[in-house]
């Protein structure tokens, strides 16, 4: 049974239909790629998925379970890691401390009042960092990274309640094209070892069709094209809107 | 029916006034993002002006109509020099500093006044025209009244001409909806600020000399008319000029109709307008979303626990504390106790304002409903101290639970008005309700218990409670609730996404500052034997604002560091002449030139040449 099944998922910002109709699955271990132009309804997708934006028609499942219109912490309860396009991490905290925030999240140890947080889940958060090569990092401030280490971390945060699903927007923006390779190698790996299910979003097509299993191909809130790297690279449609006929690609 | 007929056209006339204010405020804010707390003081001197004018003029209408837009023109000027000499130095501070150092500018013009024009009401001797009246249903309807209703639009319909058919109101309201792209027209925004804020400051002119036929000029209009302007505002849509009006109309009814039918609570009424609106329509009626709040993300301090150093210095401090009273003499044990109870307020406004993020302009109401809790458990119920100062937390700490409900959900200056007008309505209904509160005279007669009549006695009790409560704060913040507290202040977008009720965290921290605030307000009735509604007055707000900004809102030592620096300030003030004055200047040049505090500039220069 697929991780998430999503059906005539849709979206509008005013006269701007962002997502128009959206449906797909992605399965345990699966690595889906949700690329478009800029503008094409991506994120806006993320958003209705992880409960941040109420979506306007559709349904999505998870697990089989009706999430549609639940607040993103609910979502997230669920098994659903996340990370932003724009990274959003707690800027006052250390690298550590960040993971740790989420793991006391997840293992329901906010409301506590009296030992110094420091102490909780250190090992975890460092295992996590570990993971994601930012162990090194856990003392400092999350407000002075560099853009790279910054989606880095924000991937251990993602990582931290043990998602069965992980949604990444554009995962790899602001990272050299060696440390694109790895960081989605790691994805790779992680949904193999733990049956994640991954839906991401990536500018730079070679990383894309380096690592997804099917490809879906967004055009002004439509899926224009669905299918593996092969299928994909050969779509018309696709290459049309790829290679900016204006006519098709709407003239972003 | 003719009643209402004619308190509508009262209601439309307070509209107008109301409107004039707010109009300004609006301008101001929709360009320059400033929210301007000395917008009642120029409304203040205008009236002031606008009386040594009108005084030495002729006495017919077209004098008068002359002397009113002199008065205005003035009071633009005043405006204009205030943009130039603060205003433009702090358009990128943090928002709380601005409306602090605008606040400090109202303290100095309170002075200002007092010293030109004196401590007596000013009214206007009026001619004859200026008395009459209209037949209107049946009633006499005051001619001057006509007037003000006509004026409201008037200036709506000028407002907008400006607006939209002038060069100067298109750069208006690009600046008001994109400030970079003006910026990169080429214009001089410098030029454009200044002016608009001496356009805000005139027609805050113009409605204080517009006030003056009905009322009078007194060193008091600044802050009634602050607090009104604000309500207007916030309910509106900050920025929003036609949402400014159709509030002002609101607002202006609701007063009128309310002043008849349900006059002791029509404050009340007001504020519950106001949080309605702001629960349905988080920006105001017509307000839009701001962009970013700015100066949230970057420049935030990480929270280490205390360096072995500091440790040594607090428990030094402590010792000192506990052996004062081998040394101190009764006088001087008061006034250390007083400092105690400071630095628990001041450590409940961080709290919530620090790592909370939650900026409030109202803290005294906490304090103030605790002090008259432990107040009204001695006598109502003449129940023991120690119940006093159990019940004085509990109650201040119940109801910041219930307002923090409406306040929570708010950010930034929303936020920060919304306490405000709260703590103005606890205010005025302690004031008002004289027959369990005692109204302006208070309530005398709370002392401590017999065991704790001592000053040394009553001093270490203080310095257990307060110290105690100050010390569990500062746990609290290093515990995982004052991580998940700080996460929904840093990314209110990622604390979500991990699965944090951001409303709920918000929501306790509110009332753990309140009931910490309660407890220290519980502490002072005792000390000082007695309660008044000043404790719960926007200055005592202000106190703690400035002693958590004094020592550093982005240290944990700060509160305590700052409650001891400026109460031992404020008590050096307090005995001079002009103290508000000086208060307010000192307030101005710690924004300009002390942003980080006392402990934030401490600890840069401690970590100056450690590795971070
Ligand atoms: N909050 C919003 N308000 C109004 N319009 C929006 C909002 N969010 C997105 N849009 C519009 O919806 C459309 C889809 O935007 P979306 O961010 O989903 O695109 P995207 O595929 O993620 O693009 P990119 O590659 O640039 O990240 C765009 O036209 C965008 O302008
Ligand atoms: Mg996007």
């Amino acid at each position: 049974m697929s991780v998430l099944a999503v059906s005539g998922l849709g979206k509008s910002f005013g006269a701007v239909r962002a997502v128009d109709g959206v449906s797909f699955a992605v399965a345990a271990g699966e690595m889906l790629a949700l690329i478009g132009p800029n503008g094409a309804g991506k994120s806006t997708c993320f958003n209705m998925l992880n409960g941040q934006i109420r979506p306007e028609t559709g349904r999505i499942l998870l697990g089989g379970r009706d999430i549609t219109g639940l607040p993103p912490r609910r979502v997230w309860r669920l098994g659903v890691g996340r990370t932003f396009q724009i990274t959003a991490t707690f800027a006052s905290m250390s690298v550590r401390e960040n993971v740790q925030a989420a793991l006391l999240s997840f293992h329901r140890r906010v409301w506590r009042w009296w030992r110094p947080a420091r102490g909780y889940f250190a090992a975890e958060a460092d295992a996590l960092l570990d993971q994601v090569g930012m162990r090194a990092q856990g003392d400092r401030a999350a407000g002075v990274l560099a853009y790279g280490d910054l989606k880095r971390l924000e991937l251990a945060i993602a990582l931290a309640n043990g998602p069965t699903l992980l949604l990444m927007d554009e995962p790899t923006a602001g990272m050299a094209p060696a440390e694109r390779v790895a960081l989605m190698a790691l994805a790779r790996r992680l949904a193999g070892e733990r049956g994640i299910a991954v839906l991401f979003t990536e500018h730079d097509m070679d990383v894309v069709f380096g690592v997804a299993d099917r490809i879906l191909v967004l055009d002004r809130g439509r899926v224009i094209a669905e299918g593996d790297g092969v299928a994909i690279r050969a779509d018309a449609r696709v290459r049309a809107v790829y290679l900016g006929s204006g006519a098709t690609s709407g003239g972003h | 029916m003719d009643f209402v007929v004619v308190q509508a056209l009262t209601g439309l006339a307070g509209a107008s006034s109301l409107f004039l204010v707010a109009a300004g405020l609006t301008v101001i804010f929709g360009v320059t993002r400033v929210v301007n707390f000395a917008h009642g003081s120029l409304y203040m001197l205008g009236a002031y002006i606008g009386w040594s004018i009108l005084t030495r003029l002729p006495r017919d209408p077209a004098w008068f109509a002359a002397g009113v837009l002199l008065a205005a023109l003035a009071t633009a000027a005043l405006g204009a020099l205030l943009e130039m000499g603060l205003l433009r130095r702090i358009y990128r501070a943090p928002e709380l500093l601005q409306l602090l150092a605008t606040f400090g500018v109202v303290l100095m013009v309170q002075d200002a006044a007092l010293y030109l024009w004196g401590p007596d009401e000013l009214t206007l001797p009026r001619p004859p025209w200026l008395r009459g009246f209209v037949a209107v249903a049946g009633s006499r309807f005051p001619l001057f009244d006509l007037v003000l209703i006509g004026v409201g639009p008037l200036v709506l319909g000028l407002l907008w001409l400006l607006l939209a058919r002038t060069r100067f109101g298109v750069l208006l309201r690009a600046a008001t909806q994109d400030r970079e792209m003006v910026a990169a027209l080429g214009v001089d925004q410098t030029v454009l600020f200044t002016v608009v804020f001496a356009l805000g400051a005139g027609l805050a002119g113009l409605g204080g000399v517009l006030s003056l036929p009905d009322g009078s000029a007194n060193l008091h209009i600044d802050l009634d008319v602050i607090t009104d302007a604000f309500v207007v505002v916030v309910v509106g849509g900050m920025g929003s000029l036609p949402g400014a009006f159709l509030a002002a109309l609101l607002i202006g009814e609701l007063q009128a109709f309310g002043i008849v039918l349900l006059p002791k609570i029509t404050l009340v009424l007001v504020f519950l307008v106001m949080a309605v609106v702001l629960v349905f329509r988080p920006h105001g009626l017509l307000g839009r979303p701001q962009a970013v709040a700015r100066g949230a993300a970057e420049a935030l301090a990480l929270v280490r626990p205390a360096v072995p150093a500091l440790r040594w210095l607090g428990l030094a401090v402590l010792a000192l504390a506990l052996a004062a009273p081998l040394f101190a003499g009764p006088y001087l044990l008061s006034v250390l106790t007083e400092m105690l109870v400071a630095v628990l307020f001041a450590a409940s406004l961080h709290f919530m304002m620090g790592p909370g993020g939650m900026a409030s302009f109202g803290h005294a109401a906490w304090f103030g409903i605790g002090a008259y809790a432990a107040a009204l458990a001695t006598h109502a119920l003449a129940a023991p101290m120690p119940a006093g100062l159990l019940l004085a937390p509990l109650a201040a700490g119940a109801a910041a639970g219930l307002f923090g409900w409406f306040i929570v959900r708010l950010s930034g200056v929303y936020l920060a008005m919304l306490t405000l007008a709260f703590a103005q309505i606890v205010w005025a209904v302690v004031f008002q309700w004289d027959a369990v509160t005692g109204g302006d005279n208070g309530i005398l007669g709370v002392w401590p218990a017999r065991w704790a009549g001592d000053p040394r006695v009553y001093y270490l009790l203080a310095l257990a409670l307060c110290g105690g409560a100050a010390m569990l704060l500062r746990r609290v913040l290093y515990a995982p609730f004052g991580y998940a507290l700080r996460a929904t202040r840093d990314s209110p977008l990622r604390a979500e996404a991990i699965g944090l009720h951001a409303g709920r965290i918000r929501l306790a921290a509110f009332a753990l500052a309140g009931a910490a605030a309660g407890l220290a307000g519980g502490v002072f009735a005792y000390a000082k034997g007695s309660v008044f509604p000043t404790y719960i007055a926007v200055g005592h707000s202000v106190d703690a604002l400035v002693a958590v900004l004094l020592g550093g809102v982005q240290t944990i030592a700060g509160p305590v560091v700052g409650a001891l620096a400026y109460t031992a300030l404020f008590d050096a003030l307090l005995t001079t002449s002009f103290w508000r004055f000086k208060l307010g200047a000192f307030i101005v040049l710690l924004v300009l030139f002390f942003p980080a505090g006392i402990a934030g500039a401490a600890q840069r220069l401690w970590e100056r040449g450690r590795p971070a």
